[in-house]
Formats: C-alpha cells, sequence, structure tokens
C-alpha cells in the first residue's frame, strides 16, 4: 500500500526563494482552474483546504485522481490540483465509478467530492454500499442543506422546520450523512466547517492516511440558497455555535510524536500507512473508537442541534476493496497485455472438457 | 380441471390395454424427433435432461436442448424440449413426437395436446383418462423405483428423473454407456454421483425391457455428425470470450438470463487469471448493488484503462441508460453484455425476446448512438466476446452485445471456438513517454488527430505533469476544458459522427448467401439464425428460393443497402413487437424502404421454422 510521503523539506541554497514542499513542488502546482462558484461558497474554501493539505503533506499531484458527482459542490473537482486526473460523474454516482476506478488502479490516491443532495438523495445507495466497500479514497460531502445548482431546493439533510424563500418549510426528518457511514461500518467519519479552515486540513490529512473510505462531512454555507442565521448550515451558526468533540494532531509516519498534548492525556490509534493520529483526552471530549459513543454524540447532537465538528468514529482494520480482492503490488491497470490473455493451449482444455 | 372430476380411467400402475393404441406396426423414425420433458420446476430434472441431451450428442446425432422454464424457484411447470434432427436442424419446433409426463399438474394437458403417433410416457402414480388410441403409452413406475433405491427422502425427487432417462434410453435405444459418458460431464468426473445415478438408470432400463414391450417408431442410430463438436451454452461462451479478450473487471446485478455470465466468470478466471508469479488475481469481479451502479463501476473501470465490462438483461439496460450516454460522450470504453428477455417486472421474465435492439442502439438521454454487435451462435458469442473489447477500446465507447435468453441459457453444439487471431487491441492510449514527447499543447483529449474522430487518450496514473485531463460528460472543448460554446458542442458532435462511421467499418459484417435469380430476401439477426436455415429450406421445397442476410452489428454495414437493392421483397424476422430491426434497415435504406417488409412475431418462445416459413409464404401469396 502507498503512502503519503513527507519528507522535511530540506531548505538548500536554490530553493530558498521558492517555498515547496517535501517532493519540491511549489503551492501554485496544486492550483486548479478559476472558480465559477458564488463568491463566499463554503464549497471554494474546501477546495483551498484540499490544495493545502496535499501540498503539506507531499502527495503528487499525478497520484491522485479526484471524483465528483454533480452539483455545485461536484464541480470543485475542477478547481485544484490541475495536474491530477479527474472525473465529473453523473448526479449520485461517483461512488461506483470511483470504485471501478480504484480498483482498476488501486494505487491512486483517491479524493471525491460530492454534496447533500449528491449523496443524500440520489446517491445515498450508491453511498452506503461503497462504504460497505470500503473503497480507499476520501469522501467529502459539502454538505449545505440545500441543493444549490437546482437553486435552492431542500435537501434529505436540512432541518425540519427549516424555512427556504422558494422552498417554503421543511417538514421531513434529516439524514445525518456520518450516523450513516457509521452504520454503513465506515472506518473514518469526521465532521467539519469550511469556516474552520485549520481542522478541515487536519481532518482532511488524517483522511488521505485511511486505508478504506475516509467520510468528511463538511458543513458549507450555500450564501446564495441557505445562509441566513436562523440556518444550521450558514457561517454565521457555525461560527457562533461550533463546538469540538475532541482535539488531534495527525502525525505522518516518519515523524516522531512531538505533540502539544502532554502525555497523560494522549491517545494515539495508528493508521494503515504508519501514521498516527493522537487524540487530547479532555475531561469531556469524545473518544471515536468508541461506536456506541459516537452513535450517541450524533444522536444528541441531532436532538439538540448542536453543531459539533471533528473526528467522530475512527476504526481503521477493517480491509479495503483492493484487499479484499486480494489485489497485489501492480495495479490492474498495469497488467501486461500478455498476461490478459490466457494460452491456446488453455483454450484447447476447455474445449477437450465440452466435447 | 383435474383429472378426478374428468373422471380418471386408468388406476395407477395398469397398463393400457392392447387395442387401445395404434395397431400397424409403423416404419421407423430415425434420429428425427423432440422430446418434450414436462417436470417441475426446482425438481432436480436438469440433470436428467441434461444427460439425455449430452447422450445423444456423444452419439453422433445433431441436437439441441431448451429448458421453457417459469419466474419460480420450484413447483411451477417446466418444458425442457430436446430435438434430434439427422440433417442438423435443431431450431425450436413447437410440437413433440415423445412426451415423458412426470408432472401431475400438466400431465392431462400434455396427454392432450400430444400430436398423433407420439410416444407417450408417464409416471404411473399419475391418474390419466387414456382415452385417446393414437399414442403409445407407456406408464412407469417412477416414485416406486425412487423410493426402492433412493435412502434419502430428500434425493428421491431427484432420482425419480433418472428413471425416465433409464427407461427412454430403453425404449430410443441409447446407449448406456453414453448416458454414463454424460453424467461424468455433468458431475466432473466424481465417481460416486455419477455411479448412484447410473444404478437408477440400468434397473429402470432393464425394467423397461421386460415389461414395456416397444410398439412406437422412434429410434436412435449413431451417427459422425458431431465430430470434434462441443456443446456449450451462451452464456459460458461469452464469459470465455471475455476472459479471451481480456475482461479485467466485472461488475454485475443478478438477473435471469444473464447471471449465468457473472458465473461462468467467476468459474473460468480463477483458473485462468492467476498471477504465475505473485498467485494473485489479476482481475476483479464485483456483485453491485444494482444495474447502475454495475455500469458506473465498469465505466470508472474503464476510464482508468481496464478491459471492463457487466452483463444484463433488458431491466437492467434502461437502469443504465444515464451511464451509457454519459460514456458515449466522455468516451470511455465498456462491454455491455445483454441477454435479451421479456419487459419489466414481473409476468414473462424468463421467456425469450428480440427487444433491447433499438433501446440498446439509442441508449442515454438523446443524440447517442452504440455500437451493437449480434452473435448468432455460441460460437459468436465466444468470437464477439473478445472482439468487443477491442472494439470499445478502439472506439473509446461503450459496445453493446446483444445476445438473448435462448442463445444464452440453452445448450447448442458447436464446433470448438478459436483461439483469437489477432493480439489484443488496447486502441489510441499516450504513455507518459508520449505526452513528454508531444511537449507543451501536444496533448489534446478531445482531438482528432488522425481524421477518423477517434481522439488520444491517456490514462489515469500517467505521471507526466501535461498527462492529465478532466472528464466530463457533455460540454467540453478539444482540451476537456469545460466549454457551452456552440462551436466546441458541434465541432464535438461532428467528430462523434465521423467515430460513428468509422465504427460502422469496424464491425463484423454481415453473412451473405444469396441464391442467384432470388427476388426474396430474409434479413435477420440472433437467435433466429438456427430456425431460418430450415424455414429456407422449407420454403424452397415449396418452390420459393430465397437469399439471406444476417445482419451482425448495428450501425448497420453498407452490405445492407446492396442486399435490399437486389431483391424486391426482404422480409426482416425477428423476435419482437415493434418490428425494430425491419424499423432500422428502413432507416438506413430510405430510397428502397418499400422493399423492407417485417415478418416478426412474439410469444416468450424461441422462433420456429414453420412460423416463419408459414408467415413468409402467406405474405407472399397476398
Ligand atoms: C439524474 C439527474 N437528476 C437531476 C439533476 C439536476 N441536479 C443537478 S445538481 C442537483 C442537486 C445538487 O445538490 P447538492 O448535491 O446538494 O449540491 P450543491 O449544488 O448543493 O452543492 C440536481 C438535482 C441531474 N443533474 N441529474
Ligand atoms: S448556489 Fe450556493 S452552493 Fe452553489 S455556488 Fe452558489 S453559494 Fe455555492
Ligand atoms: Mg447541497
Amino acid at each position: 500500500m502507498a503512502t503519503v510521503n513527507v519528507v522535511k523539506p530540506t531548505v538548500t541554497a536554490n530553493s530558498v526563494a521558492k517555498r515547496v514542499n517535501s517532493i519540491g513542488l511549489e503551492r501554485i502546482d496544486y492550483k486548479g482552474a478559476e472558480s465559477t462558484l458564488c463568491a463566499g461558497c463554503g464549497h471554494d474554501s474546501i477546495a483551498s483546504q484540499i490544495i493545502t493539505a496535499c501540498y503539506e503533506l507531499g502527495v503528487r499531484p499525478e497520484r491522485l485522481v479526484k471524483f465528483s458527482g454533480i452539483g455545485c459542490s461536484s464541480k470543485s473537482p475542477a478547481y485544484f490540483m490541475s495536474r491530477s486526473f479527474g472525473i465529473n460523474t453523473l448526479h449520485g454516482r461517483m461512488a461506483p465509478v470511483a470504485t471501478g476506478a480504484l480498483t482498476a488502479n488501486h494505487k491512486l490516491y483517491g479524493i471525491g467530492v460530492s454534496g447533500d443532495g449528491d449523496t443524500g438523495s440520489i446517491g445515498l445507495g450508491n453511498f452506503k454500499h461503497m462504504l460497505r466497500r470500503n473503497v480507499r479514497m476520501v469522501y467529502i460531502i459539502e454538505n449545505n442543506g440545500v441543493y444549490g445548482l437546482t437553486k435552492g431546493q431542500f435537501s434529505a439533510t436540512a432541518d425540519v422546520g427549516q424555512e427556504l424563500r422558494h422552498a417554503g418549510r421543511n417538514e421531513l426528518p434529516p439524514i445525518d450523512l456520518c450516523m450513516e457511514a457509521i452504520t454503513a461500518e465506515c472506518g473514518f467519519v469526521a465532521r467539519g466547517f469550511a469556516g474552520d479552515p485549520k481542522q478541515v486540513v487536519s481532518l482532511l490529512k488524517a483522511a488521505l492516511s485511511c486505508n478504506g473510505t475516509a467520510v468528511l462531512d463538511i458543513i458549507s454555507p450555500c450564501v446564495t440558497f441557505n445562509n441566513h442565521d436562523d440556518s444550521t448550515k450558514s457561517y454565521s451558526w457555525g461560527r457562533s455555535k461550533d463546538e469540538r468533540i475532541n482535539d488531534f494532531t495527525y502525525v505522518a509516519p516518519q515523524e516522531e510524536i512531538t505533540s502539544e498534548f502532554e502525555p497523560g492525556e494522549m491517545k494515539d490509534v495508528e493508521l494503515h500507512d504508519g501514521s498516527r493520529i493522537v487524540l487530547k483526552r479532555l475531561e469531556d471530549s469524545h473518544d471515536p473508537t468508541d461506536r456506541n459513543a459516537a452513535m450517541a454524540l450524533l444522536q444528541d447532537a441531532r436532538q439538540n442541534q448542536l453543531f459539533i465538528t471533528g473526528l467522530i468514529y475512527l476504526q481503521p482494520g477493517r480491509p479495503n476493496l483492493a484487499q479484499q480482492e486480494n489485489l497485489g503490488d501492480t495495479p490492474l491497470v498495469q497488467i501486461p497485455n500478455e498476461k490478459l490473455r490466457p494460452s491456446v493451449e488453455s483454450l484447447q482444455k476447455i474445449m477437450a472438457a465440452m466435447a | 380441471m383435474t383429472v378426478a372430476e374428468l373422471g380418471a380411467t386408468s388406476p395407477a400402475g395398469v397398463k393400457p390395454l392392447a387395442g387401445t393404441e395404434p395397431e400397424n406396426k409403423p416404419e421407423p423414425v430415425v434420429n428425427d424427433f423432440c422430446i418434450s420433458v414436462a417436470t417441475k420446476n426446482g425438481s432436480g430434472s436438469q440433470t436428467a435432461n441434461t444427460t439425455l441431451l449430452r447422450a445423444l450428442f456423444k452419439m453422433g446425432i445433431p441436437v439441441s436442448g431448451k429448458n421453457v422454464f417459469p419466474s419460480n424457484i420450484q413447483g411451477m411447470p417446466t418444458w425442457y424440449t430436446i430435438r434430434v434432427n439427422k440433417d442438423g436442424f435443431v431450431g425450436r419446433r413447437p410440437d413433440a413426437e415423445i412426451i415423458i409426463a412426470i408432472n401431475p399438474a400438466t400431465a392431462l394437458t400434455d396427454l392432450q395436446k400430444a400430436g398423433q403417433g407420439a410416444l407417450f410416457m408417464y409416471a404411473d402414480d399419475i391418474k390419466l383418462p387414456l382415452n385417446r388410441t393414437d399414442l403409445y403409452y407407456y406408464p412407469i413406475p417412477v416414485k416406486k423405483f425412487a423410493t426402492e433405491n433412493e435412502k434419502d427422502p430428500k434425493l428421491r425427487t431427484y432420482m425419480a428423473n433418472m428413471v425416465y432417462v433409464g427407461a427412454l434410453a430403453q425404449l430410443l435405444g441409447i446407449d448406456l454407456e453414453d448416458i454414463e459418458a454424460a453424467l461424468m460431464y455433468h458431475f466432473r468426473g466424481k465417481r460416486k454421483p455419477v455411479d448412484s445415478n447410473m444404478k437408477v438408470v440400468r434397473l429402470a432400463a432393464e425394467w423397461t425391457a421386460t415389461n414395456l414391450p416397444k410398439r412406437d417408431p422412434y429410434v436412435v442410430q449413431k451417427m459422425n455428425k458431431t465430430d470434434g463438436m462441443i456443446m456449450i451454452d451462451g452464456n459460458t461462451a461469452a464469459a470465455l470470450g471475455a476472459i479471451y479478450g481480456g475482461v479485467t473487471f466485472a461488475a454485475w446485478y443478478p438477473i435471469t438470463p444473464a447471471t449465468g455470465v457473472a458465473d461462468a466468470l467467476n468459474e473460468y478466471l480463477p483458473r485462468l487469471r492467476i498471477d504465475p508469479e505473485t498467485k494473485m488475481p489479476t482481475y476483479s469481479i464485483i456483485q453491485a448493488e444494482d444495474e447502475l451502479a454495475a455500469l458506473g463501476m465498469v465505466i470508472g473501470a474503464g476510464w482508468a484503462g481496464v478491459r471492463s465490462m457487466t452483463s444484463t438483461s433488458g431491466p437492467g439496460i434502461s437502469l443504465m441508460a444515464e451511464f451509457a450516454g454519459y460514456g458515449y460522450f466522455a468516451e470511455i470504453p465498456a462491454v455491455i453484455w445483454d441477454v435479451q428477455r421479456m419487459g419489466p417486472s414481473t409476468g414473462m421474465p424468463t421467456r425469450v425476446s428480440q427487444g433491447d435492439v433499438i433501446a440498446a442502439h439509442w441508449l442515454g438521454h438523446g443524440d447517442s448512438k452504440h455500437p451493437v454487435l449480434l452473435p448468432g451462435s455460441v460460437n459468436e458469442c465466444f468470437e464477439f466476446g473478445w472482439k468487443a473489447f477491442d472494439l470499445a477500446e478502439r472506439l473509446q465507447t461503450p459496445v453493446f452485445v446483444l445476445s438473448d435468453l435462448d442463445i444464452g441459457m440453452n445448450q447448442w453444439m458447436t464446433k470448438p471456438f478459436e483461439y483469437p487471431d489477432r493480439p489484443i487491441d488496447r486502441g489510441k492510449v499516450l504513455t507518459a513517454e508520449d505526452v513528454k514527447r508531444l511537449g507543451v499543447g501536444g496533448f489534446k483529449r478531445y482531438k482528432d488527430m488522425d481524421g477518423d474522430g477517434i481522439a488520444w487518450r491517456t490514462l489515469p496514473g500517467n505521471e507526466y505533469p501535461l498527462a492529465s485531463y478532466f472528464t466530463r460528460g457533455t460540454g467540453h472543448d478539444e482540451q476537456a476544458h469545460l466549454s457551452e460554446r456552440p462551436e466546441d458542442w458541434e465541432g464535438n458532435m461532428e467528430r462523434l459522427t465521423r467515430k460513428y462511421e468509422t465504427a460502422r467499418t469496424l464491425l463484423p459484417k454481415p453473412i451473405e448467401e444469396s441464391v442467384a435469380g432470388a427476388t426474396v430476401g430474409i434479413l435477420s439477426y440472433g437467435s433466429a439464425d438456427m430456425p431460418i436455415a430450415e424455414a429456407r429450406h422449407q420454403l424452397a421445397e415449396k418452390g420459393l428460393q430465397t437469399s439471406y442476410l444476417r445482419v451482425r452489428a448495428l450501425p448497420l454495414a453498407e452490405e445492407v443497402r446492396a442486399f435490399v437493392q437486389a431483391h424486391q421483397r426482404v422480409y426482416v424476422v425477428e423476435l419482437n413487437t415493434d418490428a425494430q430491426m425491419c424499423q432500422l434497415v428502413r432507416l438506413h435504406v430510405p430510397e428502397v424502404a418499400a422493399h423492407v417488409i417485417p415478418c416478426n412475431h412474439s410469444d416468450g418462445l424461441p422462433l420456429t421454422a414453420n412460423w416463419i416459413s408459414t408467415a413468409i409464404l402467406e405474405k407472399e401469396n397476398k
């Protein structure tokens, strides 16, 4: 399994002028096309956090593939990392396309960006089945509680009683995509807020080191259709109510654990590639390795309309799809033609047996 | 109406009286008859029937077997028909000379429907009014045998089937050695089940020899017409074809009649595609959550550069519509193997049809048209199985293959499959070196460099920094940048049309059998081929010479135009209600569309030679 290589940048005489990361790339090498989203849209801020995380981790852009469905959110893979291959699939269908592509080449990193409509409604089934299969990729839901691209209908994550200009009042209970992810045995489930870039970057880095699907449900305000103060998916709500459920540091494989926390208050969990997540044990802090606690936390937050962010659930042990399929070190796509077609003799043998 | 209500006249086990059967000793009928076995779904009769079939095949006699079954797991009536024909015509015939009635629920109807002079074998515990005097009755103590010879009550129903195998072998003259060889095939050389089955077969044959003197005329004699042939179903053939075409990824969702394709992939890939060095599989098969996801995975894998396929049937095809259109516009290779059946929901899902022709050809959301391959035999299932991948990758587009339930699930004799005669063609793929050589601005994902409408592609994982591009369905310029400019869209559609014309030249050509001087032509495809051969023979005997063109792909080849022009009337024979191919042919040759006449039929069963020849004669005589 490939790892995220983090080598501390060595500052040499020629590289002094430009700031480069561990693999010698500048931040600009991680840039994408000009965004066409509304100014202030949460999705754009997430795109720039993806750039930061990948730049800081030293992910080679050519080893990463971008996936999305359809929606404003799903447009954003065009706005980061142009040197990576990307595919804007169909509404709700990022999961199966990513499953196929990452089985064909399981050495690639996958980053997928979807919306709450894309994942929570039309693509909910495919989403959950992808989690069951545990395809190794980061699955981001840019959650704004609304359909942005089709101009402001309620999505399945909208709160009961929420009002929207055109759509009126929502009477249906919301789907909590983190809960859905946990019940589908996803091993990394986190919630973030587009207005808190630092935490999103840490979550992204940890997610990129995961051995299976890592779900990041990021509250990402839609400034055009759903940013009034009483919306739980608005900037003001997020800024005033954001309650971090845990503090953690992400420690790359080669790094020593030099955490900001005192040893006694730490809990650390090793990820598949040797990197670690070091959690700060606070008085009332949440332990993400406890499944029941994770569900209870979400239940509680939903009932009290709490805005919680952080690592909700972490259970990194389950084999990913490529491992379940016994795929070796060579990705399927690199198997040479000679090995694709069995021999003449093998066919003759099969034919003889059918005579 | 039940037998009891009719007032059964034959108490169990009582042999019919002499005098209730035809009296004259008839001329023997050798190697030319149909057997119809009426049983219950899920009763294990499949082994018995395929054993009879393969035994006849081993005797060198042309033969075919068809299972006409309900959508049900256990209990509903099933008919298995075996056609034995010394001349090699093994398409379906609606009637049978030999009837084996061991399903009490249908025995009475089976009896009433039996043709004159038929051999009527029945389980002697079924009470039947044996008042017809034109049949040869053979009551056999199926239950008694099974009870006496099988201790395990759970296996008794199954063993009962072997009783009719033994009895029929005795009456027709099927060599018990051939029955044993067929069982060896079925049980893959496992002696124990072969022996226990053979024991019942032998006892039944002996009992029949002693107790039931042969009065009917039906006999088999060894021939050499199956020498060097194999027997196989089209779904297994399809999977083998795909494997010899290098299939590396398959995603599928269970559906009759297509499940056999995935089953065969699961059976053969572990034997054929394990890396000799690493001992790891060089393939992956995923059972998806629905057909929509299945094609989505296939598109993802095709985009990432592996040979990927899915297999399904009509209902799955409809779910795949959006991805098919996506694959067409984003230009992603995929193979979609469609084993056609009757329409949606419940009712007739286990009945055959050629009803997906237009849907598959144009599947998507408008302005998409896909290459479609139309195998007419199990042999072509194998051939198109591997060719479909070369075409999909060469053309960078989804390719459909339309088989059907009759070809796919039934057993057919065929010449052994020929190993692909050309190396694998991966199409236009640029390596990192290639992109480097082209330099900045050189690689454009959707630019037609060669004039054939097919642009060069790169694959994710290509590490050269200029190699990547961003894939979308519609709306892109030559560099794959998002574009809504009218000229970009139109330019792209023009290129796709050019590509479609390239496809037309690369697809398998029609097979033509023109008869000098014939004014009537038959145009057909797929599983209609077998009955057409016989129908043309029948028509010739009645004085009507016909030419024949079997199309093997869409878009239609130019040869179709010449054929239609050369004949005054061209009957398009097909198994659907909307005369779908007929419509496509008319569109293809508008200038002579009046020559093109529908000759379609759809009742859930494979076409028969009689229906075809009668329909054409009727139309001719109008
Ligand atoms: C099959 C299909 N149905 C409907 C649409 C129209 N559509 C485009 S985006 C969208 C909703 C997007 O909402 P969300 O996923 O929440 O993304 P956002 O725009 O809010 O980021 C819909 C319904 C479509 N593109 N395809
Ligand atoms: S409509 Fe909303 S979600 Fe879409 S780009 Fe504008 S702010 Fe973002
Ligand atoms: Mg949304």
